[in-house]
């Protein structure tokens, strides 16, 4: 169950060119978020912006207490974001939404992160056993988030970018598709199009993969029917039934 | 504490204070945050005769101090509704008001009837303002002609309470107010939302799946509480205050506007428990000002 509670800054950093780290205090939310989970935070006091924004867990710490968000500053809502202090209290309401599933089943779990979408898995990363890659994609080198965090875990990570100055030059899915192998299962978060390219590269491979889909989002759970995702089973939500959907069940 | 309980149109109130349709879902996705038994009326989102998938996504997009929807009625239908959602709901010692769509007469006619015949239901909120579908919604509230006829033939179906949703998408809301109450509404709720549009400057194109969608938000409020006054003066039965109540003086606009009680319904996505701060803003209200409002 989610809780609304006000947490106090302990951390705000920027990360990236617009990308910012919050890291926030909360006993409920460190203990009760799961990866691939969101918050809906409250940016402002005034009315506009008036919604919430999702953001999603980016790490989840139970034995500090705290959890960190990773966004980036997009529009007014995550402006505002920007102006806050350490010390300041921020308005969450969360965990929500259905976040991964962690695959025992399976040791080699493959992470593919398209920009933004590198934010979430990390809490994911931070909670698997076995053999884990991270492959982050982005457009330059500048938008490849949380590198040294992922590498801090020991896991093996790869990086491509669109122009090449970092890593290959290429797509996350060019990357996938060399690591791809029949006993992997994969969790994927990015932009649609790159979501796309790795759901249908898994169902060619017949791998397992959970992708996180993002939506406008107004209530966050899962009443007002507004952050619709197109499934073989009609509209879901993605505030309750995701972010994280089974990629072959997304018609895209 | 103060007793704001009333009695509109027939159905016992606590307080003025109700969830508006399409904000709260069928009340258990909030069951979690707030005692559904201190809320006046739980208005449903709107049932149809059959499921509806609902509109292509994007179906949101926030705007200044408002966001236009256009979710396009998405629900299980009338059986679903009958058989999971309002077993719950029975719980709970607070009046759950069934907000009907149809594409048709014959549909509203048929919602009527099917929830006429259950107990626990303690009203029909007849939206004819959904400003999303193809067929029906809107149609049936922007010629008085069409909304006399489908009031009276739902009117005829039914002895509950029937409360009219009316558009704000209108040139004078008083002429479709009077010809719900002339075909037999025993109470107006208003307003549903302005049909809005927002283009995405980059791409050239609507910022939402289906072009435009209904405006919501405190950026209404004004419009509402107008809307409001005006259909109070030119009706004779009670009307009740929507439009961007985000806190108890807002509510209290709609009260001093002629409004009986309120629907609270997008602050409900900004805070869970929105409803029950509004409920405590009146209270305060009245406490300080005793005489300025009709609760006594």
């Amino acid at each position: 169950m989610a809780s609304q509670e006000k947490c106090r800054i302990i951390d705000h950093q920027k990360v990236g060119p617009q990308h910012y780290k919050l890291v926030l205090a909360s006993d409920y939310l460190s203990k009760h978020a799961q990866p691939g989970q969101f918050v809906q935070v409250k940016c402002s006091d005034t009315l506009d912006p008036l919604l919430r924004r999702p953001i999603s867990l980016h790490q989840i710490s139970p034995e500090h207490k705290t959890f960190a968000l990773l966004y980036e500053v997009v529009g007014k809502g995550t402006n505002e974001l920007t102006k806050l202090f350490v010390g300041e209290n921020l308005d969450l309401f969360g965990p929500l939404g259905t976040g991964f599933q962690l695959d025992s089943q399976r040791n080699k779990h493959l992470l593919v992160g398209g920009g933004m979408g590198s934010a979430p898995l990390l809490a994911l990363a931070e909670r698997l056993t076995g053999q884990v890659s991270i492959l982050l994609g982005a457009k330059t080198a500048a938008n490849i988030l949380a590198e040294a965090d992922y590498n801090k875990l020991g896991h093996n990570v790869a990086v491509i970018t669109d122009d090449g100055s970092k890593g290959k030059k290429g797509l996350v899915s060019d990357l996938l598709l060399e690591r791809i192998s029949q006993d992997s299962v994969v969790y994927a978060c990015g932009p649609k199009s790159m979501l796309r390219a790795v759901a249908e590269i898994c169902w060619q491979k017949k791998v397992d993969c959970q992708i996180s889909m993002e939506e406008r989002m107004a209530c966050g759970i899962g009443a007002c029917k507004g952050c619709a995702v197109k499934t073989k089973g009609g509209y879901k939500m993605a505030c309750k039934d995701g972010p994280v959907f089974k990629g072959e069940d997304i018609i895209w | 504490m103060v007793d704001l309980s009333l009695e509109l149109a027939g159905i016992k109130l606590k307080n003025p204070v109700m969830v508006a349709s399409g904000t709260f879902g069928w009340g258990q996705e909030f069951a979690d945050y707030l005692d559904l038994n201190k809320l006046g009326a739980i208005i449903t989102k709107s049932i149809t005769l059959k499921p509806r998938e609902g509109n292509p996504p994007p179906r949101i997009v926030e705007t200044p101090a408002g966001m236009l929807n256009t979710i396009g009625l998405q629900n299980e239908g009338l059986e679903h509704f009958l058989r999971n959602d309002l077993p719950f709901l029975s719980k709970f010692n607070t009046p759950t008001i069934v907000n009907i769509a149809g594409e048709s007469v014959a549909e509203y006619v048929e919602l009527a009837k099917r929830l006429s015949k259950e107990p626990m239901v303690k009203g029909i909120e007849v939206n004819i303002s959904c400003p999303n579908v193809a067929h029906g919604g809107m149609a049936f509230g922007t010629e008085p002609e069409a909304t006399k006829q489908v009031i009276s033939a739902v009117r005829k179906e039914t002895t509950q309470p029937l409360i009219v949703k009316l558009t704000p998408n209108v040139t004078d809301i008083t002429v479709i107010a009077k010809a719900a109450v002339a075909a037999g509404a025993d109470a107006l709720s208003l307003i549903n939302t302005l049909v809005g549009m927002s283009i995405d400057i980059e791409t050239g194109q609507s910022r939402l799946g289906r072009l435009t969608g209904g405006l919501s938000g405190p950026a209404i409020k004004p419009i509402a509480v107008r809307m409001v006054y005006e259909t109070a003066r030119a009706v004779n039965v009670p009307v009740i205050g929507i439009g961007g109540i985000m806190t108890g003086n807002d509510a209290v606009e709609f009260l001093l506007a002629g409004a009986k009680a309120i629907q609270v319904g997008t602050a409900n996505f900004v805070d869970v428990t929105a409803s029950l701060t509004i409920l405590k803003g009146i209270e305060d209200y009245v406490d300080r000002h005793p005489r300025s409002l009709n609760f006594s």
